[in-house]
């Protein structure tokens, strides 16, 4: 049960996970990064079938590396993300489907636009302004609906941000303590402490 | 046994060198010639038909300049069979990588899929080389115009003004000592997508036609003879314009004065 969300604005996106993981009733980790490097301004973050997630991400982040070497320019963040739905929806019409769910959020340099991708297991994408993933969502999307406005500033974007976070602890049944957060914009991606805020 | 080494392209010479590829070359330098001017909004592709008789039908269809995507066009000078087959491949090429990315492939890229496989002829199995040379005329967002020629080997290079196929040497020096390149300008405009250049489309046209008329054999150019593509930049967008003969007719009408002097001097 992992808790994934991320806000566009108009020259940043910011990407929030949850870091825990469990299997079963077991708290197996409590401070797993789940978002990718892919590009300097390029991350995504994933959910889903643990296993998968691994294998799934490495394979998608070494294939992006790849093309950066080969061609000494990176992917932008659309091509990445058709990219990524390609291959996703390939293995899901063969015996090795990946049960992954991903927002992948970046920066295009050329065109000075932060953009989200949506893309679930099923490997439907949506270009959308703000997104989630699974039961989480269904909190998440009520609080997102209401503060959410195209032309947010990095500060209100974090301050929807914790008002997300807050939703999930009081009203979600998973205990989510921790939070990763990571803003993607010109200057390419960092984490951000949300708490210091 | 002076021909051990030419049977096989695969078989390096005693010298080092590849027979069945030089002769490609060669083939090349017999062609109807192709000329590429790049200038500061696009790019002019002009191409040499040779063989033309009375009762071949003229107007339909180029045979020389082919678009490869909507962001690429090319000239072939060579075997126009073996150019076919190139042609064919580099749009598959392109458009598959327009299915995987949802975009554009950036120019150099199509260009070096291309030339990775003529590269392999040169080396893996296959009776002979691709007998082919391109110019590819392009633009993409990260470097804009570019113009770039291959060989039979795979060797590939971008180039401001370029030639292939016969007289290319002529044409190459003349291009160099017409075309209007004036370095201190790029200092100005460090970044600029233009490749430094102080062309414009009309200097590119002009240039051409010069170039045409002192490297063609033959009393007057005319459509006949000729073909013609632009690409430029529309919205925003590559455009692709292959010309029709009328609009050929037009071009070396406008440019008469450049053309005229040539004819004297021959």
């Amino acid at each position: 049960m992992d808790a994934q969300f991320a806000i566009v604005g108009r020259d940043f996106a910011i990407s929030v996970t949850d870091t825990g993981v469990s299997r079963s009733i077991v708290k197996m980790k409590h401070n797993q990064d789940k978002s990718w490097q892919l590009t300097p301004y390029t991350i995504m973050t994933v959910t889903g079938e643990p296993g998968d997630i691994e294998m799934f991400s490495e394979y998608i982040q070494s294939n992006i590396k790849l093309y950066s070497v080969r061609n000494a320019q990176d992917l932008t963040p659309k091509e990445i993300a058709n990219f990524i739905r390609g291959e996703l929806a390939e293995a899901l019409r063969s015996r090795n489907a990946f049960s992954v769910n991903l927002l992948v959020t970046g920066f295009d340099k050329v065109t000075g636009e932060a953009s989200l991708y949506r893309i679930d297991y099923l490997a439907s994408m949506a270009k959308v302004p703000f997104g989630s993933h699974a039961t989480p969502s269904f909190i998440l999307y009520s609080v997102l609906d209401r503060e959410y406005t195209p032309d947010i500033t990095l500060e209100q974007g974090l301050e929807i941000v914790k008002k997300c976070i807050a939703a999930l602890k009081t009203r979600f049944v998973v205990d989510m303590p921790e939070f990763t957060v990571k803003v993607v914009d010109a200057q390419g991606t960092r984490s951000i402490d949300i708490v210091q805020v | 046994m002076a021909r051990r080494y030419d049977s096989r392209t695969t078989i390096f010479s005693p010298e080092g060198r590849l027979y069945q590829v030089e002769y490609a070359m060669e083939a090349i330098s017999h062609a109807g010639t192709v000329i590429g001017v790049l200038s500061q909004d696009g790019i002019v592709l002009a191409a040499e038909r040779q063989a033309t008789s009375k009762l071949l039908e003229q107007n339909i269809g180029s045979e020389k300049i082919y678009e490869m995507n909507d962001n690429v066009v090319a000239g072939v000078a060579g075997l126009t069979a073996d150019a076919n087959i190139l042609i064919n491949q580099s749009r598959v090429i392109a458009q598959r990588y327009l299915l995987r990315y949802d975009s554009q492939i950036p120019v150099e890229q199509l260009v070096r899929r291309l030339c990775d496989l003529k590269q392999g002829y040169t080396q893996f199995g296959g009776l002979r080389p691709f007998g082919v040379s391109f110019l590819c005329a392009g633009w993409d967002s990260s470097y804009g115009f570019q113009l770039y020629q291959s060989d039979p080997a795979g060797n590939y290079s971008s180039w401001k003004a370029a030639c292939i196929g016969e007289n290319s040497g002529n044409a190459q020096s003349i291009l160099k000592q017409e075309y209007k390149d004036e370095e201190k300008d790029n200092a100005a405009a460090p970044d600029s997508k233009t490749a430094g250049t102080n062309m414009t489309m009309d200097d590119a046209l002009k240039l051409t036609c010069l170039v045409l008329s002192k490297t063609i054999d033959t009393a007057k150019l005319t459509s006949e003879k000729l073909e013609f593509a632009t690409l430029t930049l529309k919205n925003g967008k590559p455009n692709i314009r292959i010309y029709s003969s009328d609009e050929i007719d037009e071009v070396l009408n406008k440019y008469e004065s450049v053309i005229k002097p040539s004819d004297n001097s021959n």
